[in-house]
């Protein structure tokens, strides 16, 4: 609104005399305009058109950069002087003369650097950044899979660096870990996630060296207790994951290894420990009283043992189960705890019955976050103990939860008005049930896919009661027509995301009246075979922030849907247009839309090897194209070549042409999955 | 003469014939406590050095000399007086001895009337000149002679009665500050010839520096305790007196070889390998007994344990240290010596950096040579990952040392990349596009979002890209572009300079 106005006054100012008089604002007033503007970067690109020194101050103002690409970087860099975070992770392509530009331009104020999607940079490029940007607090290298120890020994030279990512550096060995634990001694952060280079003699130089760590993630490295001892002597962990660290056993969590209680841990993920049974956790836990959230997913099975080690964690809050064994005597033990969780999650795990999960339900009202997804045996009776006890709840997914008939439903409305995330996905749910849900207000992600006893009158209260939906997930609930989607996008005007995908009866309606919400951002249509290129018009028109886009199987789309796509959504960065209808015109077309990241076309009849060499050429974003094989043979090995150059990656797919099923028939293959 | 005066004569005469004049200043005394025998020993010395002005006492060059008298003398020793003296006779050495005395007289007054002839200004023709020296050459090499036969004939007679009673040596040895037994008969016997070899190898190593009768005297000892070694391990923490401590000189520790040929003086490491060269020199040599193992002494005599010290002034192992500790072996103590007071001049040829004075230490090492990778930032290398992140947990600022050749980093060939990135921005990218690929004309500038994207692969660069004939470019359906020409012209202008004329019948618009 504040833009409003102000483009309005300047219209004004501008009619009535040439001289502005924006210019003679002070600099700090137009600051704190524009700290309100944070976090709404449309806005702020008006506000810099407003005039020049509108412009000069919005790049001065402006700390954080997600530039698209870094051909302009030069310029870019120029033009805003005083930024401190930059994300590159949208740039296919990030060499060492990129980030030599970075460190040159940014040598003090650059404070946090995002690397973690970006490709072609080395040690050079590193060693630039560590020498010159003196102030570099945090570093993403996530997935920068080529890098070597030279490169982390590089990242060393940044003294105070407080946040490092090197997850998936699957090259770095302790050598680089070991630079990066002498020279980065004010580390608070380090995430060592599938390093799998690095072992026990890295990981305990870090512990020694690294005094101030609050978070160690060490997910799924070859490392043994021998480092355990130094991690615990850690004066401020807070977090330690442990995930998938098959070395460590209960045999070598002896006594010798915790000489020392740790006071601060707070939080423990020790998922995937298969070897971590009972016992090994019962000594862990013994050390760290302090922990408030314990994951323990994929592990050892939940059993009266198991929660029996709980007892010594007298403030825990959150304990995540997720695809544990669990037997009721263990469940119910976790009911006995004298702790009141918050947070609970029970997702895929074994041998979930009513009687466990109502009494634990019972104990802990104070829930707010409940996950029961795929807890297949349960019934309508732990639906109504929940909804009784757990009246906070905020956060409930229950997907696939099958034997719980249609009437439980109207509970949950009835008792948990909190409700901000409900997933719902294959349920028997029916528009009763919707109905009654939607009196919780402040539902904000709503999931009913695969709910094939729910209509248009049920997604109509739906639209009149949530006005925070901004998620809609309608996947295969086939019978949705353009009516219940006209009552969602009439009441729902911060839809951000809706999936109306193979929902047979919307037509372009559908897309007309969700033109409405001009927030919406990803757009998944995929098997709505009787939407056109006039409601996909309406989109783009209307919806300018759209980002993802799936028409898939969308036979009716063709090249001239594309054209108004890439005229107005200049935000689009993902689409997917196999089984389509629209040939290498259409894609050559979307080539105007300088973002465009990834596209998926399989099974297009009208592409043209040609024509989609062209369009690879011409989008110089890319950076995921997902192909048919057989294309590959057709397109020249150089302009393969090239293009992966720019730092684009083909997936090269050899799946059949797949004929559409009807949606009761798609059903019952999924449940003959299951089974 | 008593047997204490023919050795120091032995002694002087030796010096004087292989010293080069000048620097003939006994320089192992001072090491020694003085006694009365040092004392003595300056005198000749003396004199001789007073004689040292006369340049050329010695013709030719002092090292070759060496080797002459090495050839002549030993021929002699052994064929005419150690063979025939295999009874030994006081006698028969008394009067060679006094022989000498009367020889080495004559020769001083020689020399003395050379120098006084020397004096005088005016010079005199070379021919004298010559013939002096030829005729003092003539007369030291008789006396050495004559000496070393004396002093071999002590060989047999000892060797075959196998006692301990040489009086020559034992009276000498008990003259010295450091008093020991000479356990072994047999050895000590020998000893006196092998080390006129010695000597000479060794003089002539240390440029003349003379020697004394305790470096004669340590020779026994050093091989005496080789064999010994076992015994002198068993004794730890023996208490300060309870064994006697031996010295060896420097000269005598670098010395090459401890063992060598009475008869031709060559030089051995070892004494079976003596033993195996003496075959060599007669049947004599080739009986089982000479050939044997020399037995340890198992007389009746209670053997003292014997430590060694080192003999330079302030090292630890030195006995005048306060907190003296005493090497074990002659070995240990080759191996002190040169590892701590030596030079290092070996070097590791693998790291060129390493340097060892004992040159087994060196092949240890080159063994291990380059096995060492784990490097840290100070230099120091360990052979061991672990031992590394000890080292480096336990100090300050201490890094790994990445690899050379991991230095780079990043994605393989990252420097590569690089540069032909700046190639390929030199070179424009103009692409190839046309539908007939012959067609030079056909380039098209395709300029993709700019021109400074960067190229590593360099695909597109004319020199790649006008040989290649991209094969699939041919199949273009020309109707598609020019639909698609007039379908979205309008949409690509402005957004990016990508010129959408692709196919081959715009080559004549663009150029």
């Amino acid at each position: 609104m504040l833009k409003k106005q102000k483009l309005f006054t300047t219209q004004q100012h501008k009619k009535k005399n040439n001289n502005n008089l924006f210019e003679t604002l002070s600099e700090e007033l137009i600051f704190t305009i524009l700290d309100f503007l944070e976090g709404d970067p449309p806005t702020k690109k008006s506000f810099s058109l407003v005039c020049k020194s509108f412009y000069f101050i919005e790049s001065k103002h402006r700390r954080t950069l997600t530039p698209l690409r870094t051909d302009h970087l030069p310029a870019v860099l120029n033009r805003y002087p005083s930024v401190t975070d930059l994300d590159l992770t949208l740039c296919p392509r990030v060499t060492d003369n990129s980030l030599a530009l970075v460190a040159g331009a940014y040598r003090d104020t650059l404070r946090r650097l995002d690397l973690s999607r970006s490709k072609f940079f080395s040690g050079n490029g590193l060693l630039s950044l560590g020498v010159n940007c003196s102030n570099l607090v945090e570093l993403d290298l996530s997935n920068a899979t080529g890098l070597r120890d030279g490169a982390v020994a590089a990242v060393a030279r940044a003294k105070n660096l407080e946040k490092l990512w090197l997850g998936r550096c699957k090259l770095v060995t302790d050598m680089g870990i070991g630079c990066v634990a002498v020279g980065c001694r004010k580390l608070r952060l380090i995430c060592l996630k599938w390093c799998v280079g690095v072992g026990d003699l890295g990981v305990e130089l870090v512990a020694i060296k690294c005094k101030e760590l609050r978070k160690l993630d060490l997910s799924y490295l070859p490392i043994t207790e021998k480092c355990l001892s130094s991690i615990f002597k850690l004066q401020h962990l807070e977090d330690l994951v442990l995930e998938g660290c098959y070395g460590i056993d209960d045999d070598s969590l002896n006594d010798d290894v915790f000489k020392q209680e740790s006071k601060t841990l707070k939080k423990l993920d020790i998922s995937g420990c298969q070897n971590i049974s009972h016992i090994g956790l019962s000594k862990l836990t013994s050390i760290s009283g302090s922990i408030e959230q314990l994951i323990l997913a994929d592990g050892s099975p939940v059993t009266l043992a198991l929660a029996d080690g709980l007892n010594k964690l007298s403030i825990l809050q959150s304990i995540i189960l997720d695809g544990c064994l669990v037997t009721s005597s263990g469940l119910m033990a976790i009911g006995n705890l004298r702790i009141s969780l918050k947070e609970l999650s029970l997702s895929k795990c074994m041998g979930v019955i009513d009687e466990a999960l109502s009494f634990l339900v019972s104990k802990h009202k104070d829930l707010r976050k409940l996950d029961i997804t795929c807890c297949r045996k349960i019934t309508d009776v732990s639906i109504a103990s929940i909804a009784n006890s757990c009246i906070n709840l905020t956060s409930l997914r229950m997907e696939s939860c099958t034997l719980v008939p249609r009437e439980a439903f109207g509970l949950i409305g009835q008792k948990c008005y909190y409700l901000e995330e409900l997933d719902l996905t294959d349920n028997e749910i029916d528009d009763e049930g919707l109905k009654s849900i939607s009196s919780c207000s402040s539902l904000s992600s709503l999931k009913v896919g695969i709910c094939l006893n729910i209509t248009d009158r049920g997604l109509a209260y739906v639209g009149m009661n949530c006005s925070k939906l901004k998620e809609l997930d309608l996947y295969r609930s086939t019978g949705i027509t353009d009516l219940g989607i006209a009552a969602v996008s009439g009441g729902c005007p911060d839809l951000e995301m809706i999936n109306t995908a193979y929902c047979t009866s919307i037509t372009d309606s559908s897309l007309f009246s969700l033109s409405k919400c001009s927030n919406l951002k990803i757009l998944e249509i995929r098997g709505c075979l009787h939407v056109t290129c006039i409601g996909l018009a309406a989109i783009a028109i209307n919806c300018k922030q759209l980002s993802r886009l799936d028409i898939k199987k969308c036979y009716n789309i063709d090249d001239s849907g594309m054209i108004p796509l890439a005229h107005f959504s200049q935000n689009l960065r993902q689409i997917n247009m196999s089984y389509s209808s629209v040939t290498d015109v259409g894609l050559l077309t979307l080539a105007g839309i300088s973002c465009l990241q990834s596209f998926t076309m399989l099974h297009l009849q009208g592409l043209v090897p040609g024509g989609l060499a062209a369009a690879l050429l011409a989008c110089g974003g890319l950076t995921k194209v997902k192909l048919h094989l057989s294309l590959r043979s057709q397109l020249p090995e150089p302009l393969i070549r090239h293009v992966e150059a720019r730092g684009c990656v083909f997936e090269w797919r050899d799946k059949v042409f797949q004929a559409e099923l009807d949606p009761k028939c798609w059903k019952m293959q999924l449940e003959d999955l299951m089974q | 003469m008593d047997p204490k005066g023919s050795l120091y004569d032995n002694n002087w005469a030796r010096t004087s014939s292989l010293t080069s004049p000048g620097n003939g200043l006994p320089t192992n005394l001072s090491s020694h406590p003085p006694s009365f025998y040092g004392a003595k020993i300056e005198a000749p010395f003396k004199q001789f050095n007073q004689i040292s002005p006369t340049q050329g006492l010695l013709p030719g060059e002092s090292n070759n000399d060496i080797k002459i008298l090495d050839q002549e003398n030993f021929p002699i020793s052994d064929s005419s007086q150690t063979t025939k003296l295999q009874d030994w006779d006081p006698s028969v050495m008394l009067n060679n001895l006094s022989f000498m005395e009367e020889k080495i007289h004559q020769l001083q007054d020689l020399v003395h009337l050379i120098v006084n002839k020397r004096c005088q200004p005016f010079g005199r023709p070379d021919e004298l000149v010559t013939q002096e020296q030829q005729l003092v050459t003539a007369d030291l090499t008789s006396i050495i002679v004559q000496l070393i036969s004396t002093a071999g004939s002590l060989l047999p007679s000892v060797r075959h009665t196998l006692t301990n009673t040489s009086p020559s040596v034992g009276q000498l040895s008990q003259l010295r500050g450091n008093t020991f037994p000479f356990g072994s008969g047999p050895s000590s016997g020998i000893r006196p010839q092998n080390n006129s070899g010695d000597k000479f190898f060794d003089q002539f190593a240390q440029n003349g520096v003379p020697k004394n009768c305790e470096v004669e005297q340590n020779c026994h000892i050093e091989e005496h305790e080789t064999k010994d070694e076992d015994d002198a391990e068993e004794g730890e923490n023996l208490p300060p007196g309870s064994y006697e401590i031996l010295q060896l000189e420097k000269e005598e520790i670098l010395a090459p070889h401890t063992h060598f040929c009475t008869i031709c003086g060559k030089g051995f490491k070892r004494d079976a390998n003596l033993r195996m060269h003496m075959r060599g020199h007669g049947d004599e040599y080739k009986t089982p007994a000479a050939l044997a193992k020399p037995h340890k002494e198992s007389g009746s005599e209670p053997k003292l344990i014997k430590r060694y010290s080192c003999p330079y002034a302030g090292c630890k192992r030195n006995k005048d240290h306060k907190k003296f500790q005493p090497l074990k072996t002659i070995l240990c103590v080759k191996n002190h010596y040169k590892r701590t007071h030596c030079d290092k001049s070996y070097i590791c040829s693998r790291c060129n950096t390493k340097r060892f004075s004992v040159l087994a230490d060196l092949k240890t090492h080159e063994k291990h040579c380059g096995k060492d990778k784990w490097l840290c930032s100070c230099g120091t290398t360990f052979s061991r990952k672990d031992k590394l992140f000890g080292h480096m947990a336990l100090f300050q600022g201490h890094t790994p040392a990445i690899p050379f050749d991991d230095t780079k980093g990043g994605p393989a060939g990252a420097l590569d990349l690089e540069i032909r990135e700046n190639n390929s921005k030199v070179g424009s990218m103009n692409f190839c596009f046309g539908s007939n690929p012959s067609s030079e004309n056909g380039v098209q500038n395709m300029d993709v979002k700019g021109n400074n994207i960067d190229d590593p692969t360099n695909y597109f660069s004319p020199m790649n890209f006008e040989g290649c004939n991209f094969g699939g470019f041919n199949e273009f359906s020309q109707p598609t572009f020019e639909d698609s020409e007039g379908s979205f012209s309008f949409l690509m202008s402005g957004s990016f300079n990508y010129a959408p004329k692709i196919a081959g019948e715009t080559n004549s618009d663009n150029l």
